[in-house]
């Protein structure tokens, strides 16, 4: 079987979910396609994901209610030993790629990390993956009874849930002690889209001059657009935004229809989390910003009087 | 006690990438020690620092250039250092076998390694080795204490910023923000060319790679690169709505 480890947040089942069923569906291989709902009180995800895969294997139970690295790498590799998959699929998500690589060890599986595309042949899986801060691409062979591959989010075509409704089977794991002990988190609730997942992102840098000029610039277009914010490593790390919309090397990595760059110079860590986005504006003063190497649309000039000259443009 | 940090040596990011015969050809180019290693290096440094009786080995693993990288480390204040040396390319998963063994025979307690390798954009190397060893692990790290046996701080998780307390020995996995490298100091360059760094070879440890590495290229994307001069703000902005709008067709 294809093993697909479900992804989902605040009771939502992700895109990133569908995109990898779709990866499944294309790939080809023997055996159903196998949701894996890891979770507490997840009957509604089941339910969900049940309308696009060809079984649905539960493990609802309140030990799964936070996530940790070991616990999901043990469910995980438990599942796919005893239905004797033969590709194990995670999200591209901070957790799944921190959980898979322990899955590939469990199961002595190469891992294909990223991947942006995966192809079978006469049972060997290539991948294609970015490498090099997302500037080089690289295609790898994995030959082996059983791969794990992590599927980067927005690659793949989401498959559409269907009318058929795939049965589905409750799971007994054998789970091991969590020795990770999170003591506290700060999240930031936004009632915005999620940066990986909107078709839009609006993302401001330093120059926009301050977190004030970010609330009015960056938030009031992104707010006048529907989309997600983003912001540089630099004014995370000034404390203007939170850690949550950082996009680039040690941030989120997003390809949205659109990405509107206001004040960004365009660092190679940032262009990593952003530039294979299908549309690239750049909004900056300085002509020469790296940004603007790779924008499809932009202007050379001064964010604060140009964004409020869009908002009043878009507003009419 | 003993901890292990990482090094992996790596193309300089502000260098640009150039393919030879289907691979990135680094010949030439200006190579560093992974700033996310760098990170680890700097914490392991501060430990030992901080009062707790600790040895800092560096390892690589790779070509024999590599032992650049190690002094470098070394003169950062490093105690000693390991080189596996092969020209073989390893993934990610096959060399978290050499870093487990290496770790095991070492009794070391403490390992860092970079959170996402600067060639690789991989994640893999932490979470597989700390799964070899059978440790927990930490990743993307910004924050650590070490209070005995227990190490706390903070990390990034998916959705934001967590507290943590585990206990030794673990894995972590470091990022920016965690502390300020140090850069190697003249004197501590000279010293550093007296510290141990012992080779030793791939053979040792029976490790094959995981995955066949086929093809890799520099796909750039063409843009249509439609700059607009921003001068009168308004009828620029207007412009580039009506180009969103009608051509590119990404807004209502």
């Amino acid at each position: 079987m294809i093993l697909v480890v479900v992804e989902y947040a605040n009771g939502k089942v992700s895109k990133s979910t569908y995109e990898m069923v779709g990866c499944a569906r294309q790939l080809g291989r023997e055996g159903p396609v196998t949701a894996l709902v890891l979770g507490s009180g997840v009957a509604a995800i089941a339910s969900e994901v049940a309308l696009v895969f060809d079984q649905v294997l539960v493990a609802d139970h309140v030990d799964l209610a936070q996530y940790d690295a070991e616990v999901w790498a043990a469910a995980v590799a438990q599942i796919a030993r005893e239905g004797e998959a033969n590709t194990v699929l995670v999200g591209g998500s901070r957790s799944g790629r921190e959980y898979s690589p322990r899955v590939a060890v469990k199961l002595d599986a190469p891992l294909l990390e990223d991947a942006i595309s995966v192809v079978d042949a006469n049972g060997t899986l290539t991948a294609e993956r970015y490498t090099y801060l997302a500037r080089v691409t690289e295609k790898v062979e994995a030959d082996a009874p059983v791969v794990v591959a992590t599927i980067k989010q927005g690659a793949f075509t989401a498959a559409l849930p269907g009318n058929q409704v795939a049965e589905q089977f409750d799971v007994d794991l054998n789970l091991p002690q969590r020795r990770v002990q999170i003591t506290g988190k700060a999240t930031e609730k936004s009632s915005r889209i999620a940066l990986t997942e909107a078709d839009i992102v609006v993302s401001g840098g330093r120059g926009v001059g301050s977190a004030e000029g970010f609330a009015t610039l960056v938030e009031g277009l992104a707010d006048q657009l529907g989309a997600a914010v983003g912001a540089t490593r630099a004014i995370v790390d000034d404390g203007w935004r939170p850690y949550q919309e950082q996009v680039g090397q040690t941030g989120k990595t997003v390809q949205p229809k659109a990405y509107i760059a206001i004040g960004i110079s365009g660092a190679v860590q940032h262009l990593s989390g952003m530039s294979k986005s299908k549309c690239i504006v750049a909004i900056n003063k300085d002509a020469d910003a790296p940004i603007f190497k790779i924008a499809d649309y932009g202007i050379v000039g001064d964010a604060n009087r140009i964004v409020p000259a869009m908002i009043a443009e878009l507003q009419k | 006690m003993r901890i292990l940090t990482l090094v992996r040596q790596v193309l300089d990011a502000e260098e640009s990438v150039r393919i030879r015969d289907g691979e990135v050809d680094l010949n030439g180019s200006k190579l560093i020690v992974d700033t996310m290693d760098e990170y680890g290096v700097e914490q392991a440094l501060r430990v030992r620092e901080s009062g707790v009786e600790a040895e800092v080995i560096a390892l690589a693993v790779g070509p024999e250039r590599n032992q650049d990288a190690l002094r470098t480390v070394l003169a950062m204040g490093a105690d000693r250092a390991i080189h596996v040396m092969t020209e073989l390319a390893l993934d990610p998963i096959s060399l978290s076998q050499v870093v487990a063994q290496v770790a095991q025979k070492e009794n070391v307690e403490l390992i860092f390694c970079g959170g996402q390798q600067a060639d690789w954009d991989s994640h893999a190397l932490g979470a597989a080795t700390a799964e070899r060893l059978q440790w927990p692990q930490i990743t993307w790290t910004n924050g650590l204490e070490v209070h005995g046996q227990t190490l706390m701080g903070k990390h990034d998780a998916e959705d934001g910023s967590e507290t943590f307390s585990v206990e030794l020995p673990t894995v972590i996995t470091t990022q920016q923000g965690l502390n300020e490298p140090r850069y190697p100091t003249v004197p501590n360059i000279m010293k550093a060319k007296k510290k141990e760094l012992r080779v030793e070879t791939l053979e040792e440890f029976h490790v094959g790679p995981k995955l066949k590495f086929l093809s890799a290229e520099v796909q750039a994307k063409a843009r249509l690169h439609k700059i607009l001069d921003g001068k009168d703000a308004p009828a620029a902005a207007a412009e580039l709505v009506r180009l969103l709008r009608n051509e590119a067709r990404v807004i209502a």
